[in-house]
């Protein structure tokens, strides 16, 4: 059982892109095993690094075990007349390569078949792999290609070795002009050009004497490498930031750190936009002290062994001083010109070609966020319209600063730190800048699941209007998202505005918000444009997308118990988030999964009726009813549904379902006693007018046909 | 301010040992072109070179001017008009990376004291209807190059395709002479004297004025006049190539003897297509123009940047079908394709 080695050498793979690409190797890698009877006795393991990509697979078969198989020919009344073989019987005889007398006859369903049953050799693994394996590789799916020896042809860079190996055999498969051979390569610059791998178990160890380690190990290397450095300055910490260790992972192949330092006048520039500079444009780690505050220190993560003389430490202090004195110079420059005065540069500044410009947007994410800070207001909770009224004004206008323009992932922050510092307005209170400014600060948000939502209700209120604004234009000119195309983030910004509601608990419908949002384009130069009539509906579906997603993924909500939850409304973020807490707890007791599956039930019969045309009574009349079992349900029903009523108006949800719950053992009696679909014309009317009644009355905080129950019957 | 290192390489110096490496590499030693362009990209050099089969090797320095980016001199990192080093492989050599970092070894820059490394950075042309893949190569925390393999230029798949590689030539000397300013990067040493001249004694006040007349003094008037001016030329060149063209099919189509066309056919080969991307060039500098100065409208501009891509692409097209006709092509155009087939044989007829 020979060991497997895979190794495709690439000039540097973008490192966002590995990780998926490695782990798609391995799958195809496996179903491929798999597939060809080559299983691996061992576990596959890899390597990657930004120069290849390799999997090991140890102890596969040598070759594919042979096959014994039984294949069908023709009818015996075909292959044989008056007992002697016709040609047809001759013509499969030799497809199979077996003499016509080694020939059998089977009988199946269908009459009796000539058959024969055939050994196929199994090919070697070599044989098989060389012929499969670039068809797997050349199928990765990279989110960006390139060709650069034919066209047709394409990698997501040049692909420039290969080592393909089963112990200590090539296996010669032959892939964009390369043949396959068993020499890798070590780090470019302190490696070695070629390295010689004897066999597949000696391939880790090889690269590893040429200065390449596996991302596990790189990962433990950085880590321990960014501590050292930072324990030299005392009582500091390397700010932990995953995707950023993510990322030069896989920008090295053998990493190393170095700590370097800033004036520390620079630390009079906001924390933020010094941090943004250190990781997003440099991928350099930021360095705080125990309280959280930023100190003048960096690390740079390097892909070489060391910095001996200190060279490499100088180069990246020398570029972080010129990333910071731009940024410094940008931020004095954005003073010249007061937030208050951006507003009117806005008007040259697209929101989007047939949506006007961002001051058009202004002016109705303005309106709209009065609108709501008003609706916000009148339920009784608190609110500052003042500063929800000047901090929409205000929020895009840092799009025209310098800062902006050059580091564009500090929208909305540039505006909040500016909103803080300069005189928004003459007799301004203290109190009310930082708020405003806050709101400002926060209004991208949340632009991830993960991330928090605007901290507060007067950020909350501007974020909704903003993102609802982009939204309901985009709808209404017909670019909903579809599959994997949604460029303007609409998803991402719907979720946004379902997260924001959930938390500040705010009482807004979505329905309302996004008609009121279509209204603010009413008479504008935009609406000429406008092309969707299904507006409604089509944002109405798109937000129950958005709910069920909220739901599920972010409250980790059972994905049947939010179909039943919104199938009876989603429109309303908070009762439906309530609705599910309160189905969640109940779904458990046995008296709850019998109630689901007896409405499971009803439905299937209610349906079955309707598909076969069967009356329903329009009133149910109980005098028409015969067993007793049935009469004291339908007397318990016009109680209980008080009951329940009252309590579902007064929200407490769970105490609702639990009335409900109480119904079980009148409807369990109910259909161990009576059978509904009866002759009697009137009686079985009057016996599905009930249990319409009942999935009528009680299905108003969840379909519990939608649950999900242990016993017979399925969901659907 | 760091005294910059005597034993570093002045600016000038930089650049004839990289146009040495390259010419040692057999490339052509292409001098700068003498039309206003963005980069070293827009020069035919690249823009044109890079269509077709021909393979090609060229390195040139062109300086870029941007408009926009100017800073009256006083930013000591950016300016209106930096230098490039454009080196063009067509198609890349296998070991194109390793050529590269042995030229930067070549300009005394020793690779295992540094780190060099290459990160994502896919190039795109909206204003040339270009695009590639690539890395900005980072040395020491410092993009000092961009690298690309082009894919895609004046809206023509290319084949083969082509490797650019664009030194930014005032960062990668103001790393090696360690200053942190550029205009105090050395330009020149005499050797006798040991008297330097500085990058701002000899660019200073290009950079002051240029930043000057763009953002306050060019006219607007007349730089859009210039523009549709060079847009109106420009257009009406591509469209007579294109009617030469179609004269010659028809020309052919209409007739079986074989010199038909000949007229046209001589015409088409002569006809200035050059000329053409020279106006087109031009319409893109005026269109630099009017942004910094602020006159193009952020919807304006989508528009006024397809305008300039309209001639590009046209040129481009033109361009493959001048220097590179084929029968294929001729065919494919050609809206009846059968007479042009029977044309054929009877071409072949003779000889066989």
């Amino acid at each position: 059982m020979p060991d497997f080695l895979l190794e495709i050498g690439c000039e540097e793979i973008p490192a966002r892109m590995i990780d998926a690409a490695s782990r798609e190797l391995r799958e195809r890698l496996y179903a491929l095993f798999e597939r060809e009877r080559l299983t691996p006795a061992g576990t596959i393991t890899y390597l990657d690094t930004p120069r290849r990509l390799a999997v090991l697979a140890p102890g596969i078969p040598a070759a594919q075990p042979d096959i014994t198989e039984q294949v069908n020919g023709p009818s015996a009344q075909i292959a044989y007349k008056d007992g002697q073989p016709t040609p047809a019987a001759h013509a499969f005889a030799k497809k199979v390569g077996l003499d016509v007398a080694k020939l059998e006859k089977v009988s199946t369903p269908k009459g009796e078949y000539l058959a024969a049953t055939v050994t196929r050799k199994g090919r070697t693994a070599s044989e098989v792999l060389a012929e499969t394996l670039p068809k797997e590789i050349s199928s990765l799916y990279w989110p960006k290609n390139m060709y650069w020896r034919k066209r047709g042809e394409s990698f997501v860079r040049p692909v420039r070795w290969l080592v393909a190996m089963l112990d200590e055999q090539v296996v010669p498969l032959e892939l964009f002009g390369i043949a396959a051979g068993k020499t890798s390569r070590g780090h470019r610059i302190i490696g070695g050009d070629s390295v010689a791998i004897s066999r597949p178990s000696a391939y880790v160890e090889a690269l590893r004497g040429a200065k390449v380690l596996g991302a596990a190990e790189r990962e433990q290397v950085i880590r321990k490498a960014l501590d050292a450095a930072t324990r030299t300055i005392p009582g500091a910490r390397w700010r932990e930031d995953e995707p950023l260790v993510a990322t030069v992972v896989n920008l090295t192949e053998f990493p190393s750190a170095v700590l370097g330092s800033f004036d520390p006048e620079f630390l009079d520039l906001p924390e933020e936009v010094l941090v943004t500079v250190m990781r997003d444009h440099q991928k350099y780690f930021a360095i705080e002290d125990a309280n959280g505050k930023l100190l003048p220190y960096f690390l740079a993560v390097l892909n070489t062994a060391a910095d001996s003389d200190g060279l490499i430490r100088h180069g990246n202090e020398r570029v972080l001083r010129a990333r910071f004195n731009d940024a410094r110079f940008f931020w004095q420059t954005d003073q010249k010109q007061t937030l208050r005065q951006r507003v009117e540069l806005l008007r040259n500044v697209t929101f989007q070609k047939d949506l006007g410009s961002y001051y058009d947007k202004t002016m109705r994410i303005q309106r709209m966020a009065s609108w709501l800070a008003e609706t916000v207001k009148q339920s009784g909770m608190a609110v500052r319209p003042g500063v929800v009224h000047k901090a929409a004004l205000l929020a895009k206008t840092d799009l025209t600063t310098e800062l902006v323009k050059e580091f564009t992932e500090l929208q909305g922050i540039v505006g909040g730190l500016y909103a803080r510092v300069q005189q928004l307005d003459e007799d301004m209170k203290p109190d009310v800048q930082l708020e405003v400014s806050r709101a400002i600060y926060d209004h991208y948000k949340p632009e991830s699941m993960e991330d928090s939502a605007p901290v507060t209700i007067e950020g909350a209120v501007v974020s909704i209007a903003d993102k609802a604004d982009s939204i309901a234009g985009m709808f209404a000119l017909g670019l909903i998202p579809s599959g994997s195309k949604d460029p303007f983030a609409l998803r991402r910004q719907a979720n946004g505005i379902v997260k924001t509601i959930a938390e500040h608990k705010l009482p807004f419908r979505l329905s309302e918000i996004m008609a009121d949002a279509r209204a603010r384009y009413q008479g504008s130069e935009a609406e000429k444009k406008f092309s969707n009539a299904a507006f409604a509906e089509s944002a109405r579906s798109f937000f129950r997308e958005r709910i069920e997603f909220y739901l599920k993924d972010a409250r980790g909500y059972a994905y049947d118990v939010v179909s039943a939850v919104l199938a009876v409304d989603s429109d309303d973020v908070l009762d439906a988030a309530a609705r599910a807490e309160a189905v969640s707890k109940v779904r458990g007791s046995s008296d709850f999964e019998s109630i689901s599956s007896a409405f499971k039930r009803m439905k299937n019969i209610l349906r079955q009726a309707a598909e076969n045309n069967r009356r329903i009574a329009a009133r149910l009349d109980p005098f028409s009813l015969q067993e007793e079992s049935e009469k004291e349900l339908a007397a318990l029903i016009p109680q209980t549904a008080a009951t329940v009523e009252n309590l579902r108006a007064a929200r407490d949800y769970e105490a609702a379902l639990l009335e409900i719950a109480k119904l079980r053992p009148a409807i369990d009696k109910f259909f161990d006693k009576v059978m509904v679909m009866v002759d009697d014309d009137n009686l079985r009317a009057n016996r599905l007018a009930l249990l319409q009644t009942v999935v009528k009355e009680f299905s108003t905080i969840a379909d519990f046909s939608e649950i999900v129950t242990e016993g017979k019957e399925s969901p659907k | 301010m760091t005294p910059s290192k005597s034993n570093s390489l002045t600016f000038q110096q930089l650049i004839l040992k990289l146009q040495t490496f390259w010419a040692e590499r057999g490339a052509v030693i292409q001098q700068p072109y003498d039309v206003e362009v963005g980069s070293g990209t827009m020069a035919p050099e690249t823009f044109l070179r890079v269509l077709g089969p021909n393979p090609y090797k060229v390195a040139y320095v062109q300086p870029s001017r941007r408009p926009a980016d100017g800073r009256y001199g006083e930013n000591p990192n950016r300016l209106f008009k930096h230098l490039q080093l454009q080196v063009i492989l067509k198609p890349p050599p296998e070991n194109v990376q390793e050529l590269y970092l042995e030229s930067l070894a070549a300009i005394g820059i020793d690779l295992r004291q540094h780190d060099i490394k290459f990160e994502e950075d896919n190039w795109e042309s909206p204003t040339l209807g270009a695009w590639g893949i690539g890395w900005q190569v980072m040395l020491d925390g410092l993009e000092v190059t961009q690298f690309t393999y082009f894919q895609q230029c004046g809206g023509v798949d290319l084949d083969p395709i082509s490797a650019e590689l664009t030194y930014g030539l005032e960062r990668l000397c103001a790393f090696l002479q360690d200053v942190d300013s550029i205009y105090d990067i050395v330009w020149a040493r005499d050797p006798e004297t040991g008297r330097e001249v500085k990058y701002g004694d000899v660019r200073l006040a290009d950079e002051q004025q240029f930043s000057v007349y763009n953002f306050e003094a060019a006219d607007v008037q007349s730089a859009w006049k210039h523009f549709e001016l060079c847009e109106a030329e420009c257009k009406k060149l591509i469209e007579r190539y294109g009617e030469l063209r179609k004269d010659l099919e028809l020309s052919r189509r209409v007739s079986s003897d074989p010199g038909a066309g000949e007229g046209f056919v001589r015409e088409k080969s002569r006809f200035p297509l050059l000329g053409a991307y020279d106006l087109c060039l031009k319409c893109s500098h005026y269109f630099n123009i009017l942004d910094a100065r602020g006159a193009i409208s952020v919807t304006e501009r989508v528009g006024v940047i397809a305008r300039v891509r309209t001639l590009a692409v046209g040129i481009a097209k033109a361009w493959m079908d001048q220097q590179y006709p084929t029968e294929k092509q001729s065919e494919k155009s050609g809206e009846v394709p059968k007479p042009a087939a029977k044309e054929k044989n009877g071409k072949l007829a003779p000889v066989g």
